[in-house]
Formats: C-alpha cells, structure tokens, sequence
C-alpha cells in the first residue's frame, strides 16, 4: 500500500480499505453480481425481521387459546381444588405474588434509589465506581444462584420457609437495576436546576431529595416499574425461599404461593386440568407484567415527550 | 428530552453552601442544614454500600456453604462426570457440559436473528415497520422464563418430537451423525437450546442496535459515496465498526443463557449424563439445583448443590465482565 493510499485511508479506522472502491473498478462487470448480492442480502433481512417477530405473537397466540377458556372470575376468586376435581382458580398465588412483590419493593426501591442517588452525586468517586461496577455484577447473577443464596441465608438459619426470605430474594434482584435507572435519569437533570435552587438557599438534601429526584421521578417511576415486571415473573429464587402453598396465606413468615411457582408445579404434573389451569395462570402472569411494562412506557412518555423506541 | 429541559447557559459556579451569609442571623438554620446534609450524605452512601456488601455476603455464604464438597472431591467436581447422590460422589462435568452446549445452541441459532434483526432495524427498517418489529422482539425479554417453559413442554417439545426431530434424523439423514441421532424423546439438549437462543434473542439484539447506531453517519455516507451498495456498506463499513461491541451484546446473551433456569429445567430432561446427541436428555448447572435443591437431605447432597452455584457464579461473572468490557470499549470509541 502506498501511503497515499494509506492516508485516504485514515478518517475510516476500522475500514482498512476502501473494498467497493477496489471491487468496481478491478472488476466492473461484476457490478450485476454485487447488485444481486445487495438485493438477496436486504431480502434475507426482511425474513429474518419476520422469524424474529413470530415466537412472541406464537406464544402469546397460545397462551390466549389455551388460557383464556379457563380464565372466569372464578379464576381470581377461588381456591387451587384438589386432583381430579375440575374448577377452581388460583387466588392464593395471585394475591401471593403480590405480597411477594410488595415486599421486594420494600426492600429494593429504597436501597436501589439511594445507591443510585449516591452514584449520580458522587460521580467520580472510587466507591461510585465500584458500586457502579458490582451493580452490574449483582445484575447478571443468575436468579437461582440467588435463590440458593436467600436460602443459606434467611431459610436454613431459621428452619422453615417464608415469604419474607422470598420477597427479600427479589428484592435483592430489583436493587442494581433500580440503582442504574435512577442514576441514569439523574444525570438527565440539567445542573442549572441544582444550581438553582443551590442558590435560593436550599440545602444539599432539600435540593436533592425536593427538586433533583422530583424532576427525575417519571423516568425513576418507570425504571422501577421495569424492575416489577421483571422480578414478578421470577421462579427460580422463590423455590427455595418462599416455595409455595396450596392453601391461603399471606403470614410473612410462612410460605406463600405466587404464580409462577404455581404454573410451574402445573406444568410438570401429569394432569391435563392441571396444564390447562397453569395456561391460564401464565395468560393472568403475562397480562400483569405487560401491563406493568406498557405503564412504565407511558410514565416515560407523559414526562418526556415520546419514548425512544 | 431536550425540548423539555433547555440547559441555558452555564451559571457562574454557586458557592458549596447557601448558609455561608446568613450564619449570624439564623444559627439555628445553619446547624439543622449541615445536619441535614450530613444525615443525607450518611444515609446514601449506606444505601450504596448495600450493593458491595450484598455480594460479598453472597460469596461468602456460598463459598461457606459450598466448601465441604470442594473439599472432598477437589478438582473431581469439575471433572469427573459421576453425580451419584447415594454413594456421596458429586461430579459435575455433565452439568457444565450441558450448560455449556446448551448456551453454544443457543447463540448459535439467535445471534444471526438477533444482529439481522438489528441491522434491519438501524440500517433500512422502512419507518411504519421499525416500532411494531423493535417492539415484538424488546418484549421477548419481558416473558417470564416459567411461561417460555410451560410454552416450550406443551408446544416447542411436541413440534420437536413428532416433526422436526425426525426430520433431521431421517430425512436428512443426519442420523448417521453423532449429533443428531438416537431416539426423539422431545424433552432434549436441542429444546433447551431453542427455548434459550429464543431467550437470548432480545439482549443480543438490543446491544446490537445501540451498538450499530452508536456508528457514525459519516461511515455509512463515505462507503455509499465511494460507490457500495447498501449491503456492502453495512457490510463493509458499518459491521467492521460495531463488530467488538456486538461481540458484548452476544456475550450479554451468553451470560443470560447460561444461567436461565425454569424454561431449561421443563425441557432439558434431566439427566446427568454427556452424550454428543442433541436429541439427548441433558442437565444445566441451573436445572441440577433447581431439581435436585429442595430434595436434598444430606448435608454433603447441599453442599454439592451449593458448590454448583459457586461455579455458575463465577462462570457468569468472568462472561459478564468480557462483555461490558467489550460494549463500553465501542462506545468509549463512539464518544472519541
């Protein structure tokens, strides 16, 4: 390569040459080909646009054909019945995923909201760093590791299951992903805002708590409802912790049945009244968390103008 | 955002305390306001410190509990592919062999999707079809892993068993291969891997379509005025750019796969055993503990199980870590 070359090169780092140049003028005839090529290429993107948009409309497709038949008011309202006995609802799990989430919001929202509210103020710190770091490690353990985890930790030492030590598990889940949003939509905050009110004689908390995180509640509200939606359809940590119950409860300190361990108790029985109620459980789970997830699309529009797609 | 918030003009830095003037005249203020601040500045560097703590109490817990069985089987535990809960051997090579080969199925089937997807997206979606496409593949990410589970028993596993698994074994003849022979039961490798790649698809794709638009225009416009096609300048121009970040997106993906836990424990079968056959039952790290967990009685049977997570937890973290590592690198690159 000549240097010449080499400098028409340079504002394309990671191009090394100009290809389509060299390929058009080494071989003209063969831009028939590379128009082929360019056509093919665009249409297998279409195709691949449409395999990836089928597996949710499928699945949600059978969800609602084999749910939706089971689903009454009765559904809501009434107790699991026991095998072979036809009807019958999942009430406990319903209103025991709530418990469970109600709890994972007590513990996660505040800690997750601070910690955030920590890594915006204190930016360049070397503990921000570090908690900015480890929050994304605590992001990807995976949910039974945390599970086992909760286990050791609130189960074995106290020798019965509870909804505590599941409501902690998720919770403990929610933190790091509530600690990002929340810094990220405080960074949103224009400085002149702090300044502002620095200015009229606010104090550093007032400021923060009054002004900064009320101008970035919306996006904070919806980080947090991300976060919901994400650990409400959670299994894997609630197996060891909060384990399930056929009967109703709603005592912190027993066990307390939520919908996913419950659809996954149907799933893998060998009853076909079973499978058709655990359909119906995960049409009423997927409606919960979608409607969680289209709230939280909204929260962010009604503030900022349109979502970002 | 910014027509809500317009920064004006810089303001002439303020002075650190607003308090500073009128000390004389309010103590009482003053005093309650440096109080204020320091309870405030107390109370969020705890909440910060939540999050080191909580890992730390997690490997410690996990480390505590998991080193009797490390200590008897020794490096055996990653090696040796015998799990016999009876006789106190725990091997968990099948397991790691199986998280493994299932994550690899996995990326292998969605990462074309995925990065395909993502292409059409930022390179030539036309407008109407951009939100409703983003918006079905962004919500595949929002289905709770029970219900891709119970999806995948009563819908993936029969569709594998009765059409596609004979398919491949026969009507290709890929039997003949080690890969693709025995008995279709359903319940398989091959089913844990389809439900995982479709798990993976919407991480690998969202990284990938903040990586593709992190990816200056002026690429794209140079390569199209030197006269490429539109393939070629993705191709050419725009893939070359992105490549280290998607590389992040698909490791992301990776470390989701790896340890998914319910969706791969109603397919995979269950079985602690290597076989080089897709069409074999298997066990994933996440699968052994979520099956064997709550059944277990002895205190080595737990510690086993325990030492199981250990692994998956790192394994999880050191993928992980490559892939921030690798998604911050482009963008560092996007902001130079």
């Amino acid at each position: 390569m000549t240097p010449m070359e080499e400098r028409h090169d340079a504002p394309y780092r990671s191009v090394p040459t100009p290809i389509a140049v060299q390929r058009a003028v080494a071989r003209p005839g063969r831009l028939r080909r590379r128009r082929a090529v360019n056509t093919v290429m665009i249409g297998l993107m279409y195709v691949i646009a449409l395999i990836t948009s089928l597996p949710l409309l499928f699945i949600l497709w059978h969800l609602v054909k084999a749910g939706a038949g089971y689903l009454g008011p009765e559904f809501f309202t009434k107790m699991p019945k026991p095998v072979g006995e036809s009807g019958g609802g999942m009430a406990n799990a319903i209103v025991g995923t709530l418990v469970l989430v109600g709890i994972a919001s007590v513990v996660g929202l505040p800690v997750g909201i601070g910690a955030g509210l920590y890594l915006a103020e204190r930016k360049g710190k070397p503990l921000a760093t570090a908690v900015r770091f480890l929050s994304d490690v605590l992001n990807g353990i995976p949910s039974i590791v945390m599970g086992i985890f909760a286990w050791q930790l609130l189960v074995r030492p106290i020798g019965h299951f509870s909804a505590l030590a599941g409501g902690i598990a998720l919770g403990a889940m929610m933190i790091p992903l509530v600690t990002r949003t929340t810094e990220e939509m405080i960074a949103l905050v224009p400085n002149s805002l702090r300044e502002a009110a620095l200015a009229l004689g606010y104090q550093r908390w007032r400021t923060s708590l009054t002004v900064i995180l009320r101008t970035a509640l919306p996006g904070i509200v919806t980080g947090a409802l991300v976060a919901v939606a994400r650990i409400a359809g959670e299994t894997a940590p609630l197996l060891f912790t909060a384990f399930g119950n056929q009967f109703w409860s709603t005592s912190l300190r027993e066990p307390i049945s939520a919908l996913p361990l419950q659809i996954f108790t149907y799933a893998i029985s060998p009853y076909d009244d079973w499978h058709a109620q655990a359909w119906a459980g995960a049409l009423v789970l997927i409606g919960l968390v979608l409607v969680i997830s289209l709230a939280a699309r909204f929260a962010t529009r009604s503030r900022f103008g349109p979502a970002v797609d | 955002m910014s027509d809500v918030f317009v920064p004006p003009p810089t303001i002439a830095p303020v002075a650190p305390a607003p308090s500073a003037g009128n000390g004389s005249t309010a103590g009482g203020r003053v005093a309650g306001s440096a109080f204020g601040d320091r309870i405030y500045q107390i109370a969020i560097t705890v909440f910060a410190l939540c999050v080191p703590v909580l890992l730390l109490l997690l490997m410690w817990e996990i480390g505590k509990a998991a080193w009797p069985a490390l200590h008897q089987s020794g490096w055996h535990f990653l090696t040796s592919s015998e799990w016999d809960v009876s006789e106190g051997k725990f091997g968990a090579a099948p397991a790691i062999f199986g998280t493994l080969v299932s994550s690899a199925i996995a990326l292998l089937i969605a990462t074309p999707l995925a990065v395909g997807v993502a292409i059409f997206l930022s390179e030539f979606a036309p407008k109407w079809l951009r939100q409703p496409v983003a918006f079905l593949v962004d919500l595949l990410a929002a289905i709770p892993s029970v219900v891709y589970g119970l999806w995948a028993i009563f819908v993936l596993v029969p569709l594998l068993r009765e059409h596609v698994m004979p398919f491949l074994r026969d009507t290709l003849h890929l039997g003949a291969t080690p890969f693709f022979s025995g008995p279709a039961y359903g319940p398989s490798m091959l089913a844990a891997g389809l439900i995982l790649a479709v798990m993976a698809l919407p991480y690998i794709s969202a990284v990938s379509r903040e990586v593709l638009r992190a990816v200056p225009r002026s690429q794209r416009e140079a390569a199209l005025a030197l006269g490429a096609t539109r393939w070629e300048t993705i191709w050419d121009a725009v893939l070359p750019y992105a490549k280290s970040g998607i590389i992040g997106g698909i490791i992301l993906g990776l470390g989701r796969a790896l340890g998914e836990t319910m969706a791969v424990t109603m397919v995979i079968g269950n079985r602690a055993e290597i076989s080089a056959s897709l069409f074999a039952p298997g066990y994933t790290m996440a699968s052994l503990i979520a099956n064997e967990f709550s059944e277990a009685t002895n205190d080595m049977h737990l510690s086993a199980l325990m030492a199981v997570g250990g692994v998956l937890f790192v394994i999880t973290i050191v993928v992980n870590a490559i892939a921030r590592w690798l998604v911050w690198r482009v963008s560092r690159e996007a902001r130079v």
